[in-house]
């Protein structure tokens, strides 16, 4: 944000998010327009064509004029933004699509002293316990709302980008008011409910100033150098791997919003996870269960949705994880720990028989107790 | 499909055949024991599918022999071969090397030495089929190394020099000889054909080391790489086409030692320069009537010779210079033509003069468009080609800003 130019990018899940983002980074365009400024919106063209929840990227520039606006897109990605949007809190953990080149902070092109949007149910710190640890003071804006999910062709109008254009209004005043994107969004969809999203954005984002050092070291550190013409093999040839092996440049945790936990004592070894996953997430164990690689995993859901045992696979909001250590380990050692683990993750009881034998029984003494209800979170 | 063959006759002594180009070319995939040739008919490649389906039914060649559903098929066929280990041959024609056009720039790219002709043909429409370099000349800035042949031997030689140079560690990129279509794939001519043993003195086995894509050595072959690999890929395909020119220089030795065959440069063939003042530069079959011309015009007194280029990519751009700057004028004949171009110009006119444009001591260079669509070149029209060269060397005529049709109906 210098006094000539804005820099605003927005990180979002491919394809489930694009129109969202699209619409965010255009608004942020007309928006400033309506006070002379003039912009361009832009998606990264190596994002394109998208994959299902893999990070991707758009961009805002606005600037005073045109002269003004070329200088700041002389590099066509930009290397360092004022503001960015992250449309979903998982993002935090880290972004790089296709992860190519391994996985980023989020904050990494963010300049000194400037926001990171992210719209969360989870509070400012929360947030921030799962990011990396910053190297630069930024702040960080939460704006209220769960992640916004749609398809490709469909978009979900839940006011998401209102809510974001109204964040923004309050950290970039200078560039994006918030009359003005009241106005655009009055005159774009004349629904007062979503001129009041704006304000809500406004009023209800809340802003905490990060410091360096803050933040979690815990995520894995996953950067390559890009080889040079006389480093790499001739004929486009990179390393695979063997039979049974897992390619580990290749991981594609960093599209996961939701991860699959699975349950080793009601799981039936039907194989019909292993069979459907998309991306051979699943390796078998000596018992002949089915434990989840969970650098491979991109959280698509299948498994959980082919699973034929209640409860068995569940997917969990990926934010409550602090890595991806395999699970499978831990239950051969201690199933009471594991079991433990499993309940606090997914929400759901380990035991099931257990909980509806005692289910049972309480019902039989007090029929206003419901165990089912305490466990919680079962969708 | 291969046809099982237990053990294939193989000659001791040289022989000789009268043989068509495309039969020469039969041959030299019989000589270099190739293991996979995807075939689908367009004239006039075509010959070599039939000579070479011959050779394998007469039980004289075992080669896995894939027809494909068309040219597209086919050049991603030998490509996929190749990556495996095989030794491969393919080629085609005219508007068919164009369907396989993909495939072919990805061959390059990937540094696979698959070994192709093509047999030269106007790209139609207007339906001709006879020769015209433009086919060819597509694929000139994708790395492909390009011969030309004037004879049905030179087609022969030309190909087991393809697959040694092209194979070679240093270089692995495809090599695509032009043969001029009738004038040389359809002519017979006495064609010495090697024998097996000295063959395989010139042409050791293929290997692409930690490249070959087998179970046992995983490799991942063109993952996706966008903007951040793809200059450096450009990079080092470009340096194996500058390495081409040295080790076509060793196979072309080696070869002479073993053949006796090759002339005095693998690059250039010189026909009465050494006193000559004014040349006439071109490629394939069109020296024929260029030499005729010569001793007729070299009995009448003129100073005038020809430099037959052979290989147009790599560009041998030294020893062209160091050769065509000898003489006062070139008169570059192109039996191609690039619409548009600088001064209106064929394809090797235009090469030739930015070759020579930093030469302290530039010759004239006229151009002259003749021969296409497989016309033939008359001696009228050479001597044509002769007089406006000489015109233009001793200034009457304006060299350089246009190129000039030879043959043409007005």
């Amino acid at each position: 944000m210098t006094e000539a130019s804005i820099t605003v990018e927005v990180v979002y899940r491919g394809i489930f998010q694009k129109t969202l983002a699209q619409r965010i980074c255009r608004a942020i365009v007309l928006a400033a327009r309506k006070r002379g400024h003039t912009g361009t919106a832009f998606a990264r063209y190596g994002d394109s064509p998208e994959r299902n929840g893999v990070p991707a990227k758009q961009f805002a520039v606005v600037a005073v004029n045109d002269i003004e606006l070329e200088a700041s897109m002389a590099k066509y990605e930009p290397a360092v933004v004022d503001v960015s949007i992250a449309v979903d809190d998982t993002l935090v953990k880290g972004v790089e699509s296709w992860a190519w080149y391994g996985r980023q902070p989020i904050w990494k092109p963010v300049r000194k002293d400037g926001f990171l949007l992210v719209t969360s149910e989870k509070t400012p710190d929360e947030v921030l316990s799962q990011t990396d640890t910053a190297e630069r003071p930024f702040s960080l804006v939460v704006v209220p709302g769960a992640a916004s999910f749609a398809g490709l062709w469909v978009f979900k109008d839940d006011h998401t980008d209102y809510r974001v254009l109204g964040a923004l209004a309050k950290v970039a005043p200078d560039w994006v008011r918030l009359d003005d994107v009241k106005a655009l969004i009055k005159e774009q969809t004349k629904d007062e409910a979503a001129v009041q999203s704006a304000q809500y954005g406004y009023d209800g984002t809340r802003i905490r100033p990060v410091k360096p050092g803050e933040g979690t070291s815990g995520h894995e550190k996953l950067q390559f150098d890009k080889p040079g013409w006389t480093t790499m093999r001739p004929g486009i040839v990179v390393d695979a791997r063997k039979p049974g092996e897992r390619n580990p440049f290749y991981k594609k945790y960093s599209a996961r919003t939701l991860r699959p936990v699975v349950n080793f004592d009601t799981c039936i070894k039907c194989t019909m996870c292993w069979l459907d996953c998309p991306d051979e997430c699943f390796e078998v164990t000596p018992e002949g269960h089915y434990e989840v690689v969970y650098e491979a995993c991109i959280g698509c859901g299948i498994c959980a949705q082919v699973c034929p045992v209640k409860d068995c696979i569940v997917m969990v909001d990926e934010l409550k994880f602090d890595d991806n250590t395999n699970k499978w380990d831990l239950w051969k050692k201690d199933r009471a720990s594991y079991n433990q683990w499993f309940e606090k993750m997914s929400g759901v009881p380990a035991d099931p028989k257990a909980v509806a034998r005692a289910s049972t029984a309480a019902t039989n003494a007090s029929p206003a107790a419901n165990p089912t209800t305490s466990a919680g979170g079962d969708d | 499909m291969a046809v099982a063959v237990k053990s294939v006759e193989t000659s001791d002594v040289e022989t000789e055949q009268l043989a068509t180009g495309c039969e020469a070319i039969a041959e030299a995939i019989r000589l270099a024991d190739v293991d996979v040739m995807a075939a689908y008919p367009i004239r006039p490649y075509d010959g070599v599918m039939q000579a070479a389906a011959k050779l394998i039914a007469n039980g004289k060649m075992d080669v896995e022999y894939i027809v494909a559903d068309g040219e597209h098929s086919q050049f991603e066929i030998v490509k996929h071969a190749c990556a495996v280990g095989s030794r491969v041959f393919v080629g085609s024609s005219g508007v068919g090397w164009f369907y396989a056009f993909e495939a072919i720039a990805v061959t390059a790219g990937l540094r696979l030495p698959v070994v192709a002709i093509c047999g030269n043909r106007a790209l139609d429409d207007p339906g001709a089929f006879g020769t015209e370099h433009n086919d060819s000349l597509a694929v000139r800035d994708l790395g492909w190394l390009l011969p030309w042949a004037e004879t049905a031997q030179e087609a022969l030689d030309l190909a087991l020099m393809a697959w040694r140079v092209g194979e070679d560690k240093r270089v692995s990129l495809p090599v695509a000889i032009g043969l001029d279509g009738a004038f040389l794939t359809h002519s017979q001519q006495i064609v010495k054909i090697p024998t097996q043993a000295a063959v395989d003195k010139f042409l050791p086995p293929f290997d692409l080391g930690d490249r070959l894509l087998h179970p046992d050595n995983p490799i991942t072959i063109a993952p996706q790489v966008d903007q951040d690999w793809l200059m450096e890929i450009r990079m080092q395909n470009d340096q194996a086409m500058r390495k081409a020119e040295g080790v076509i220089r060793e196979a072309h030795a080696d070869f002479k030692k073993l053949f006796g065959r090759g002339g005095e440069s693998p690059f250039l063939d010189e026909y009465m320069t050494d006193d000559a003042e004014f040349v006439f530069f071109g490629q394939g079959t069109l020296a024929l009537p260029m030499k005729v011309a010569i001793r007729r015009l070299r009995k009448e007194g003129h100073k005038v010779g020809l430099v037959r280029l052979k290989w147009f990519r790599p560009f041998a751009t030294e020893e062209i210079v160091r050769s065509l700057s000898r003489f006062k004028a070139i008169g570059v004949i192109d039996r191609d033509y690039s619409f548009g171009s600088p001064h209106y110009g064929g394809v090797l006119y235009n090469e030739v003069r930015s070759a020579l444009y930093s030469q302290p001591k530039r010759p004239v260079v006229v151009g002259f468009i003749a021969g296409l669509g497989g016309r033939e070149i008359e001696q009228p029209m050479a001597q044509e080609i002769f007089e406006k060269t000489k015109a233009a060397a001793s200034g009457d005529l304006k060299a350089g800003d246009t190129c000039h049709w030879i043959g043409v109906r007005s």
